[in-house]
């Protein structure tokens, strides 16, 4: 079973192709870089190195967010456009849930925490129990304070990793009180292994889906929707 | 000789559209999912949620394009894909989607310019129709007055200075209470009202007599209102309406009629979403006849964005050798005649 696997759901761009348990070639890139012009050249590139015949891939896996809207949408457009073309399915895997799949059976609890703007945090949190991965509390938006008070209350020490590290970690030295660590370079970011090897669990599981029915998950309405909401709400719903 | 044929995909703004065309002018689908009923809530496009709706619609109108050309993937030549001018979230998913496409089929990617498409568009219902022609494009969007030179080459003789045609409509759909798009809305409404009620300002544009500004025919517009709502005056909207629209019909003719007899040019054609005005339609028809020039239009469904016109701007790319590769980007301000 070959599984291609893509994550552009950050700054990260990442390609990865695996054969069942094996990974045979990964394509990491975090750079400012657009991943429309990235994405594509980093699979052909991984397609020749490999000698990939793109007929013999069985799914295509990819961060189905949350993540930067448009990052997403480059993924999952691409993901589409290969499924469509090769007649194949596809794989969504959650964007938070493939990152705590960089730390493979880590002690404690693994909490990755993404840069959502707004002052908020993609984050979730699990664990490893008998060497699968457990969700504690599923992939949310939240402010980190209510990040923050879940895991002080949960009391156990945890592993944060993810673009939200750089940007919280002085909030969360400041107001954490259960022990922390931060994971290291090679597995804190986006990796489309991570994506790729859970998405061989769920291809195993059936988890999949068509071409046609997969969307990004964003776990947030657009801009203009919250603000209509917003006016709906003050008005009492009487506004067209 | 073999047939050319192009898959085509758009969704540079309000459409996901895609559509399958027989070397370059016969067009054998042409599928159009439209967002306008969701748009309407907002007064206009939100761009965001134009993107999320291209992602949920992108594959099945591509499906449903095939289908209804009764073709598949491996009989294609081509991919066309609208890489620019547009909404950037949006035209990235038409962009990334084709690429995906064309990579994994093994086929050559074309990028179109999304403005080439609607002049394009007049190709599809005239056989007969062949550069060099002048061309006016109107849209939500664009006002070009352009020479169509050849195949993909453009003289741009001129160009909106601040609104475009199609948005100054929409601006003065939304003051009188008609919605988005108002386009379509004021020409219907139009036609209860008498066109010469009241009179708005043509504005000319000094240095270049083939430029447009639409601006202050909106300004007027609202100023009347103000006026009027002040007074306690009751507006005649179709009045209104007819009155506004007459005025910039007439520049957009004048304008052109301009350019034709400058440059010596016999045929005419329109393009983009304004094109499908009625009275556009009738007043440079009217225009062309008197002045014994031809005068050619696509029909609404083809001013209207739609990825037949992306596919047959593609065909004569195709056939001038324009290949994009795998980092093909979308270019939200892509000039025209730039590749």
């Amino acid at each position: 079973m070959k599984i291609l696997a893509l994550d552009s759901s950050g700054i990260v761009a990442s390609v990865a192709l695996l054969e069942e348990d094996t990974l045979l070639a990964e394509y990491t890139v975090n750079y400012k870089k657009t991943h429309s012009q990235t994405l594509l050249p980093m699979l052909d590139e991984i397609a020749k190195m490999t000698e990939l015949d793109l007929e013999t891939v069985d799914a295509i896996a990819v961060a189905a967010g949350p993540g930067s809207f448009t990052g997403l949408r480059i993924g999952s457009a691409t993901a589409k456009g290969l499924g469509l073309a090769l007649k194949k399915p596809l794989i969504s895997v959650p964007t938070v849930e493939a990152l705590a799949f960089n730390l493979y059976d880590v002690q404690g609890l693994i909490c990755p925490i993404m840069d959502a703007r707004r002052n908020q945090t993609y984050t979730g949190i699990y664990r490893f129990q008998e060497h699968q991965l457990r969700t504690v509390e599923g992939q949310m938006a939240v402010p980190l304070t209510q990040l923050v008070e879940r895991l002080n209350k949960l009391g156990e020490p945890v592993t944060f990793l993810g673009d939200g590290v750089p940007v919280f970690r002085k909030q969360i030295e400041d107001t954490l009180q259960v022990p922390y660590a931060f994971a290291p370079a090679h597995v804190n970011r986006q990796r489309a292994a991570a994506v790729g090897a859970l998405g061989v669990q769920y291809f195993r599981e059936g988890k999949i889906q068509t071409a046609t029915e997969h969307t990004p998950e964003y776990l947030r309405v657009s801009q203009a929707e919250r603000e209509r909401e917003e006016r709906q709400k003050q008005t009492g719903g009487s506004e067209q | 000789m073999k047939d050319t044929l192009i898959l085509a995909i758009e969704s540079s703004c309000d459409e996901t559209a895609a559509a399958v065309v027989k070397n370059g002018r016969t067009v054998l689908s042409n599928v159009i999912s439209s967002q306008i009923e969701l748009h309407k809530l907002y007064g206009g496009v939100v761009p965001e949620i134009a993107s999320r709706k291209h992602i949920e619609k992108i594959n099945q109108v591509i499906e449903q394009a095939l289908t209804d050309a009764q073709v598949t993937l491996d009989d294609l030549d081509a991919i066309g894909v609208t890489y620019g001018p547009g909404l950037v979230g949006a035209l990235l998913v038409g962009v990334a989607e084709a690429k995906a496409i064309a990579y994994a089929k093994k086929l050559p990617l074309v990028g179109v310019h999304h403005i080439e498409g609607h002049v394009s568009a007049n190709y599809i219902e005239h056989p007969e129709l062949e550069p060099p022609f002048l061309c006016l494009i109107v849209s939500g969007g664009h006002t070009h007055l352009v020479i169509v030179k050849d195949y993909g080459e453009f003289e741009i003789l001129g160009r909106t200075r601040d609104d475009a045609a199609g948005e100054a409509f929409d601006k003065v759909a939304r003051a009188i209470g008609l919605g988005y798009p108002g386009g379509p809305k004021i020409d219907r409404l139009s036609q209860e009202g008498n066109a010469d009620a009241i009179v708005f300002p043509r504005a000319k544009v000094g240095d270049c007599p083939y430029d447009f500004s639409f601006s202050g025919v909106k300004s007027a517009v609202l100023n009347y209102l103000n006026h009027a709502q002040m007074t306690g005056e009751e507006v005649n909207r179709a009045d209104l309406a007819a009155s506004f629209q007459k005025a910039v019909v007439d520049v957009l003719v004048e304008h052109t009629m301009l350019a034709a007899k400058d440059f010596g040019m016999k045929k005419i054609a329109i393009a983009g979403g304004v094109a499908s005005n009625g009275t556009l339609r009738e007043a440079m028809e009217k225009a062309c006849r008197n002045r014994h020039y031809q005068f050619y239009r696509p029909s609404p469904v083809f001013c209207t964005d739609n990825a037949a016109m992306i596919g047959v701007a593609a065909y004569y790319e195709y056939c001038k050798g324009t290949r994009h590769g795998w980092d093909l980007n979308a270019v939200p301000n892509l000039k025209l005649g730039e590749r």
